[in-house]
């Protein structure tokens, strides 16, 4: 075989990731410029927030109750064996803030979210509702994109803050009735070792997520093509490239937090 | 007299296929044009060129003397305020009632009060033949047919000087066609409006043509009187309107 035809399908592979790039590139441009911008949809942005907000509740307080309590489980595991229970309920609350409430929360969110927008705009794209959207003197980005960006962005960070109390409270159950903590003395060690810092990187690190979840849901929807094989692929892109998108950003994020 | 729609010299090509190789064509003010032809010869996309959809490669593509290729944001906005759409599949919104997707136009590039948008949709509706109590329920609760009916007010509710319909009647039975293209004619007169369809459906482009455009190989190879396009001389033509497999026009199998 040539040895220039494997050359070509590597320089192909580049040329389409390259490609890939630049359009989510010039999307979210595109994207960011609309949200600065009049005209506003607050009714559109109000919905989308409830939608995120408020129904990814029961996913995301049943994920965070269950880590914390096996946090607690685990931990005294590890912490027994050179007498450390006492650290047990620091390590629970530092976990939950920094780490595992925004990741968690981000990662179910994007499953939950991420499909849902990528699949209802890439309908929307193969129906023609978004051509239509255009020929009646409404912008797509503004009406669609906007909304989205904007209740990611903002709902993700109360939902973690959600998250880290429920979390701690899983911490708190087990530690009370299986680790033989009094609840005063879980609550002030809790409270004792957490640093606004702490809360406020996994905010932080939230909204970032929030955004990535509606901007991967967005733009693999909007780029949708050819029917109903099309959405699903669609759907599954968005979920999988936000997933990952997440835990790259987790990292780069707690770098930069970690450095201060 | 200015043409209201002038197309001069448009080309469009996806990657190596070339759709569009030069199309030229006008329409006048009040006067409906069909486009007919074929799958694949550049109907839809020559419409999307017009809708500014698609960026055509090269070429012209003037409404109202008005050179409107270049245009976007605002300018594209208050375009599209004068021109009214009907999709091939309606596309209406699924996600707003029915009467909000006839409003839609009206609310958000005309800047209408919701109070006033809705009467305006429900009287739209009636011009349709849709009653009052269909303003509520929501696209998927209708059929085919009445979807389209509901894309036609979508259409007309804003009382635009340019309508485009996308195969109005595909994929309706010939009774519901009929009625269709009935409200066409009905709605685009009614309006004093241009109207530039593309169809494949015969019944439906001598119906609602004043003229006729034949695309072939994204050039128009035929226009004529609605009247003429059965005895217009020209085998692609004679072809495409009695439905022949065999003739100048050779169906690729394969794309």
């Amino acid at each position: 075989m040539n040895p220039l035809v494997l050359l070509g399908v590597v320089g192909r592979v580049f040329l389409t990731f390259l490609r890939h790039v630049g359009r989510l590139t010039v999307f979210t441009v595109t994207a960011l410029g609309h949200c600065v911008r009049p005209p506003f949809f607050p009714r559109l942005i109000g919905r989308q927030m409830i939608e995120i907000g408020y129904f990814s509740l029961p996913v995301v307080g049943l994920t965070a109750i269950f880590t914390g309590m096996v946090l607690a489980l685990q931990s005294h595991t590890g912490f027994a064996r050179f007498s450390a229970e006492g650290a047990i309920a620091t390590v629970v609350a530092l976990s939950m803030t920094r780490e595992l409430g925004p990741v968690l929360a981000g990662l179910m969110v994007a499953g939950r979210i991420g499909a849902a927008m990528a699949a209802e705009i890439g309908t929307m794209r193969v129906t023609e509702q978004i051509d239509a959207l255009t020929t009646l003197s409404t912008n797509p980005y503004k009406y669609l994109v906007v909304p989205r960006l904007i209740a990611g962005l903002t709902m993700l960070p109360i939902l973690v803050l959600v998250a880290d109390i429920i979390g701690i409270f899983g911490g708190y159950l087990v530690g009370t009735t299986k680790l033989g903590f009094t609840p005063i003395g879980y609550v002030s060690r809790t409270w004792e070792f957490l640093e606004p810092m702490d809360v406020i990187s996994g905010l932080v690190k939230a909204a970032a997520f929030g955004f990535v979840i509606a901007l991967m849901g967005c733009y693999h929807g909007n780029h949708s093509r050819g029917g109903a094989q099309g959405v699903g692929k669609a759907t599954t892109n968005a979920v999988v490239s936000a997933s990952i998108l997440i835990l790259v950003l987790n990292y780069l994020l707690t770098e930069l937090f970690f450095a201060q | 007299m200015t043409p209201k729609i002038a197309l001069a010299g448009l080309k469009k090509a996806f990657g190596p296929k070339t759709v569009l190789d030069g199309l030229d064509l006008e329409v006048a003010p009040g006067e409906s044009l069909v486009i007919i032809g074929g799958s694949g010869t550049g109907k839809s996309v020559a419409l999307k060129c017009i809708l500014g959809l698609l960026r055509p490669d090269s070429g012209s593509i003037r409404i109202d003397d008005q050179e409107t290729v270049r245009l976007s944001g605002r300018a594209r906005e208050r375009l599209m305020t004068r021109v009214g759409m009907l999709f091939q599949g309606a596309a209406l919104f699924d996600s707003l009632t029915i009467w909000e997707n006839v409003a839609f136009g009206l609310m958000q590039g005309h800047g209408m009060r919701r109070a006033q948008a809705r009467q305006t949709a429900i009287d739209t509706l009636a011009q349709v033949g849709l009653d009052a109590d269909v303003a509520d329920l929501a696209p998927a609760e209708l059929s085919g047919g009445m979807q389209k009916r509901v894309g036609l007010a979508r259409a007309i509710a804003a009382k635009p000087e340019i309508i485009f319909f996308d195969e109005p009647t595909t994929g309706l039975d010939p009774i519901m066609a009929d009625v269709i293209n009935d409200l066409i004619l009905k709605c685009v007169r009614t309006l004093g409006a241009t109207a530039l369809s593309i169809t494949h459906d015969m019944a439906s482009a001598r119906k609602i043509a004043d003229r006729i455009a034949m695309l072939h190989q994204g050039r128009v190879i035929w226009e004529g009187p609605a009247d003429t396009v059965h005895h217009s001389g020209n085998p692609y033509v004679e072809q495409f309107v009695n439905g022949r497999a065999e003739g100048p026009i050779r169906m690729s199998v394969r794309a």
